[in-house]
């Protein structure tokens, strides 16, 4: 029935023999290959949220066609849902015109839905890996770029448009070109004040936005075997962000830890079925890639970026860089907007600038562990009196959490306004945007000009950066509150 | 979906890299539930002061009246950041058909293929010499040939596209035509035993 743990034999590389994580994946799922085209993907696992379903829906009935395989669909409102009084109307008319339609639709076509209410509802791409929904080796779309954050679970999770997202109602299908593969190993022990945001912006300050276009990417190295999968998720989640398709890691007994027991894990003897597959899952040592990336662990510190693309990134305790160091004409144009924009100088220092709001969630960073990262930081503080701080859980389930956990408690008592469930600032489409002008350091995973509130500037960093400059109102080293 | 064979038009040229699809169309315009009307806000904070429509920016070229055409000639890395396929929409209900850069980001490259708008890849070189030539300077474009060529100096690129997409933009093919009529392979697939 199911083809979440099918193995069906399929070509060896002829390079080599082995395979990668990737191609065990890719190989079991396509259904046909067209000849100098793509490949039909079959798909496991469908997520769909209200701002890109609408018209895929539309498109189906228009065709009169039903969904093919509802079962393998979960929708969720995510990101244009308010943060605070959630049980009441939505105010923005066309918000709620578009959550309610996702209501009709999904109650139309038999969709499971977790909307605003439900004690599963979140951010697509938390709730997916906290209920058990994302496993090992599945095939995973959602109409959302950010669908990489699933692959950090060993699976092949990539966003897709809104026509695709019809193609999967359609028939459960997509169809979509082999990527060329990529992999960057990251080994060695990470710094004090270095957490896994670090490391995903330490590296796409590497090989920039666009360094990965046309690849999907698998990260490995002792320094990932190391991370939670909260941290894996993070790194996965902005794999995107160096316009790679997708990232993965690698299943190991982390994540078959993190996965039993939750509610939609299988049990008992699926349990055992599923975990001999995802035990095979792992990159053969005679796999090939088209290109491999080595990094040092112990190279990173914290990061934090200064322009509008999240490419634009430097160490905390280092400097913009200066236009003469930038040889390429068209980047150094690119760099010279980013800064007009931004309000900032090349060659100047981040460390002690004033900023006005911090944002601590998105799909990137709104996990439990970051929310207690946060909390081990500005426990016993109180935030500083010039920045507005806003803390917005991943999921319902997260934050009940994080309240049964007491660190509700401590952001209230350090000035934290604690909101609820949603995409919130990260994007802005709900009435949660950073004023034009003003700084935000932000836990998401985008500083695109406009992305929190047109004329907002963004400073992407992880949430103990974050933490740090909501205590001092200032850009900060973590290290320093660290000591 | 329309079918596209040859273009031939003059050009908008916007000489910017890493246009992200958060600058082709806003999130707050994201909240409708049907593809029409988006052209309006099409690159809508790069077009209109403070987010008033009566304030055209004046230094924006979609609003130089000296630049018209259905091609939109870009700088590398088109399309990156979301995957909203309202950027494709927008751009095709404002009137572009083809897209030119040297670079396009993944997603928005099938988002455009499924929606019409054809995304051609060009050299930097290439790129460039387009930027240097007038408003009155058309470009055509011939898919069935995959060809790119300026007018005016007669200077010429070939662009790659697969065969299957070409075919579906040729004759305006869907995929989900296609998926349906390789339905009975699908539910062979999903017979198999696990
Ligand atoms: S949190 Fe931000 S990046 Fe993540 S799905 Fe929501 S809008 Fe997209």
């Amino acid at each position: 029935m199911s083809n979440d743990t099918n193995n069906k034999t399929t070509f060896q590389n002829p390079l080599s023999g082995g395979k990668t994580l990737f191609e065990k994946i890719w190989d079991t799922h396509i259904v046909k290959s067209i000849p100098d085209g793509p490949d039909v993907l079959y798909i496991d696992k469908h997520f769909i949220h209200e701002v890109t379903s609408p018209q895929a829906f539309a498109g189906i009935e228009k065709r009169g066609l039903q969904l093919s395989r509802p079962d393998k669909t979960v929708a969720t409102a995510d990101h244009n849902v308010p943060t605070v009084n959630q049980h009441l109307p939505i105010k923005d008319q066309l918000s709620r015109l578009q959550v309610e339609q996702l209501i009709s639709n999904c109650s139309k076509h038999g969709v499971e839905l977790y909307g605003l209410g439900h004690p599963y509802q979140g951010i697509v791409h938390v709730i997916g890996p906290e209920l058990g929904i994302t496993q090992p080796g599945m095939t995973i779309v959602c109409g959302d770029s950010h669908t990489s954050t699933h692959g950090a679970f060993g699976s092949i999770a990539f966003g897709i448009g809104t026509s695709e997202v019809e193609m999967v109602f359609a028939s459960q299908c997509v169809l979509q070109s082999r990527p060329k593969l990529m992999r960057i190993n990251i080994e060695g022990t990470l710094n004090n004040g270095v957490v896994s945001k670090d490391i995903i912006l330490y590296i796409i300050s590497k090989i920039r936005s666009s360094g990965a276009t046309g690849y999907f990417v698998e990260f490995a190295g002792s320094a990932i075997r190391s991370l939670s999968m909260e941290a894996r998720m993070t790194i996965c989640n902005m794999s995107i962000e160096m316009g790679a398709r997708g990232g993965m890691i690698a299943p190991d007994e982390t994540t078959f830890n993190y996965i039993k027991g939750r509610q939609f894990a299988p049990v008992g003897e699926a349990w055992d079925n599923a975990l001999k597959h995802w035990k095979t899952l792992f990159t053969d040592d005679n796999a090939k890639f088209d290109k491999e990336i080595s990094i040092n662990a112990s190279d990173i510190e914290p990061m934090i970026t200064y322009g509008t693309n999240p490419g634009l990134g430097i160490a905390i305790n280092g400097l913009i860089p200066t236009l003469e160091s930038i040889p390429d004409e068209g980047e150094r144009k690119n760099i010279v907007k980013a800064l007009e924009y931004m309000g900032l100088k090349a060659g100047g220092s981040l460390q002690g600038m004033p900023v006005q709001n911090i944002f601590i969630g998105s799909c990137t960073n709104s996990r439990i562990e970051d929310l207690r990262l946060v909390a081990g930081i500005v426990k016993g503080k109180k935030k500083n009196e010039h920045v507005k701080v806003m803390i917005v859980p991943g999921s319902q389930q997260i934050a009940a959490q994080a309240k049964a956990e007491g660190l509700n408690q401590i952001f209230e008592d350090a000035g934290f306004e604690v909101r609820q469930a949603g995409c919130s600032a990260c994007l802005g489409m709900n009435e949660d945007k950073i004023p034009a002008g003003e700084y935000c350091i932000s836990t998401s995973n985008r500083n695109f000009e406009g992305r929190q509130g047109a004329g907002a500037r963004t400073l992407l960093a992880s949430p103990l950066t974050a933490a740090a400059a909501a205590i001092t109102g200032v850009v900060t080293d973590v290290r320093e509150l660290l000591q | 979906m329309e079918s596209l064979q040859t273009i031939h038009s003059t050009f908008i040229p916007l000489r910017l890299e890493n246009v992200d699809t958060d600058q082709i169309i806003p999130a707050r315009f994201l909240k409708a539930t049907t593809k029409d009307g988006f052209g309006k806000n099409l690159f809508r904070d790069w077009r209109y002061e403070n987010n008033d429509e009566t304030t055209p920016k004046a230094d924006f070229v979609l609003n130089n009246p000296y630049y018209s055409g259905e091609i939109l000639v870009a700088g590398k890395n088109f399309g990156c950041g979301s995957s909203r396929e309202h950027a494709a929409w927008s751009l095709l209900d404002y009137g572009f058909r083809v897209v030119v850069s040297s670079f396009f980001a993944d997603i928005f490259k099938n988002n455009a293929l499924n929606n019409g708008v054809l995304p051609v890849q060009v050299s930097d070189e290439f790129l460039q010499k387009i930027f240097e030539q007038d408003n009155t300077s058309t470009l055509t474009i011939n898919l069935e040939q995959q060809t790119i060529a300026i007018d005016a100096t007669g200077e010429q690129e070939t662009f790659e596209i697969n065969n299957y997409k070409k075919t579906c933009l040729l004759n305006g093919y869907d995929d989900i035509d296609f998926l349906l009529s390789i339905k009975e392979d699908i539910t062979a697939f999903e017979k198999q035993p696990a």
